[in-house]
């Protein structure tokens, strides 16, 4: 194995993040994100069931025939977020009814299938729960940094406690409805991309076409 | 002459090796806006014409002059006939009173200086806001600051309500120009206008702020809400019975946006962009077409709950931004397609979907900022299928 366990880890927190990197999940991310609150129980969901669908489908690896990998993954996966949602309704209820479709959309999550098919067929049972466990978090990284600006300057709060007091409750700060709505996310997913990559610059594609300047050729 | 000689003596510090290499897009800046552009284009084709960009931009800029001179009529004559019944307030009033001019209405000269004192700020505010950007870009990404700044600055100001908070003129710049076009890569690659993504963003972060019935004419305790926004609740009829005529609304003696109510001035300063082959025509046809058939259309259909079907075209001309973003937005040559064919079929589809947004969807009175942002992105696909299309009819007729 090439990885050793603290890069499973750490990697797709910046270097090959799920979001920002590969580009996956982008559907939640823009859903969940405009409370504080309700993007961290997501990221604790995706976690979990990546890290626990990678390590099952992981343990089967040897003994699914290639043709209908799929429906196994699918079934293992969707356990899995039945579980999640059922612990949810139970314990976090208001939360649950906030997520509401969110959840069971895990299963389409292309996060969880992603590193089932990429990884998990192909890796020891213990690396893929790492794996996993390392993508739900570059996931929750990249939700959360999305989930602090909306709700901070959306609502004028963090986790539901008051940071700026808005104009309704008698304060100054104005809050801003467009981070309300989901297209923001998109925005602010593009800048934190644009900001990894100004950073890490081995992140940038090549570029498809080259204008071309006369006398360079 | 003496600012040439000043000009070349201090060139060599900007240039590459100089002590303010870094700099130079702003030397760039100032130098060129006061002479001709001394580089020529690097890419290919090559094509010679006394109208380069930065005479184009400042040929947009002086077509507008007609709608600002309105919009400071407008703006004095709203606050100051809202004056007469309500009494003045605000500092502008207290400016107004200590230089002892007064607030009378009926003085044209009054009204504009009044309306100066709303259309200053805001402008000032987005170039100076604007500007900060682009120096930014331009300096870190080492292209030049160039005169598509100065249109976008006007045309944004001139869609703002008189009356909008200065930070939000700010912070709506910033996103026009950041996001609407130097992410793309600067002027001449923004596939958005980027005046219109600046308003866009206002009015999805502050509708308080950006629309509704009290922005319009900004006087503590007046309420007045644009004839579209009449038109949508009670009928069209309605707006003369609230005393507004067609006539009085083609002129711009109205509620509305700085520079948007008139559409007269529109018109002048739509001749001159013609006359000077900055403005296409066909984008224009194929708009207007566009509106004119479908609001005609909807006019037949009618409808018993919405009052909005049963306007006429010409109402919809001279209600709302419809002829300011004809004008200035539509025609705007970045963001629209660039075939011929393209050009009608794209004002087309704007006029078609303005008269839809206005008519049809109850949660917008407005639908010209809306309709041309969506023509904006449809438009690399027009283009595409209009070239497609034309090499499929060239290869039949080679078989």
């Amino acid at each position: 194995m090439s990885q050793t366990r603290k890069e499973m880890l750490v990697d797709p927190l910046v270097d090959n993040n799920p979001i920002t990197l590969q580009v996956l999940g982008i559907c939640s991310a823009l859903a969940v994100t405009s409370s504080l609150q309700v993007a961290f129980v997501m990221s604790i969901a995706v976690t979990l069931v990546t890290a626990f669908s990678s390590m099952f489908i992981s343990m089967l690896r040897n003994h699914i025939p290639s043709s209908i990998r799929i429906i196994v993954q699918m079934v293992i996966i969707a356990s899995l977020v039945i579980l999640v949602d059922q612990v949810l309704k139970a314990y976090a209820f208001e939360i649950s009814k906030t997520l509401s479709v969110f959840v069971g959309l895990i299963i389409t999550n292309c996060i969880v299938m992603g590193r089932a098919e990429a990884f998990a067929m192909k890796n020891p049972p213990v690396a893929s729960f790492i794996d996993g466990i390392g993508n739900g978090l570059g996931y929750g990284l990249i939700l959360m940094m999305v989930g602090v600006i909306r709700e901070l300057f959306g609502s004028g709060s963090l986790f539901g406690v008051t940071v700026f007091e808005t104009v309704n409750n008698g304060g100054w700060y104005v809050p801003n409805g467009l981070l309300l709505l989901p297209p923001s996310a998109f925005f602010i997913i593009g800048l934190i991309i644009w900001a990894f990559r100004t950073w890490k610059p081995d992140q940038v594609e090549e570029r498809e076409y080259k204008i071309q300047v006369v006398g360079d050729h | 002459m003496g600012l040439r000689n000043f000009f070349d003596r201090i060139e060599p510090n900007f240039t590459k090796g100089g002590r303010w290499e870094k700099y130079f897009p702003i030397y760039e800046m100032v130098e060129s806006f006061l002479y001709t552009p001394k580089t020529v284009t690097t890419g290919a084709p090559h094509a010679r014409s006394y109208v380069d960009m930065k005479r184009i931009m400042t040929y947009v800029v002086i077509a507008t002059i007609p709608a600002i001179l309105v919009g400071l009529y407008n703006i004095g004559f709203q606050v100051n006939t809202a004056f007469e019944t309500l009494g003045p307030s605000g500092w502008r009033a207290t400016i107004l009173d200590a230089l002892g001019i007064g607030f009378n209405a009926a003085n044209p000269v009054l009204n504009m200086l009044h309306g100066l004192l709303y259309f200053l700020p805001i402008y000032i505010t987005t170039l100076v806001v604007g500007g900060i950007w682009e120096v930014i870009f331009a300096t870190i990404r080492r292209h030049e600051v160039n005169e598509g700044f100065l249109v976008t600055s006007m045309l944004y100001t001139l869609i703002m309500p008189p009356d909008v908070p200065l930070w939000q003129v700010g912070l709506g710049i910033s996103f026009g120009v950041v996001i609407g076009k130097e992410v793309f890569g600067g002027t001449g690659k923004n596939f958005l206008n980027p005046a219109l993504v600046g308003r866009a963003f206002l009015y999805f972060a502050y509708p308080a702020d950006m629309s509704g019935d009290t922005i319009w004419t900004p006087v503590d305790g007046f309420s007045g809400a644009t004839n579209l926004a009449v038109a949508a609740s009670r009928g069209y009829q309605e707006i003369v019975v609230g005393g507004t005529t067609w006539m009085d609304s083609f002129i711009g003696i109205e509620q509305g946006s700085i520079g948007e109510t008139s559409v007269l001035a529109c018109l002048i300063g739509l001749g001159f962009l013609l006359f000077t082959k900055i403005a296409n025509w066909r984008l224009i046809v194929g708009c207007l077409g566009g509106m004119i058939l479908f609001s005609s259309l909807l006019n037949l259909v009618g409808s018993d709950t919405n009052p909005m079907f049963a306007m006429p075209w010409y109402w919809h001309l001279v209600l709302g931004g419809y002829a300011f973003g004809l004008v200035f937005m539509v025609t705007e040559p970045v963001s629209a397609s660039h075939t011929n064919m393209g050009r009608f079929i794209y004002g087309a589809l704007i006029g078609f979907m303005v008269v839809m947004i206005r008519v049809v969807n109850p949660a917008f009175p407005e639908g010209m900022m809306l309709a041309i942002l969506f023509g904006n992105v449809f438009a690399p696909l027009i283009d595409y299928f209009v070239v497609q299309s034309n090499i499929r009819r060239r290869a039949r007729r080679n078989v």
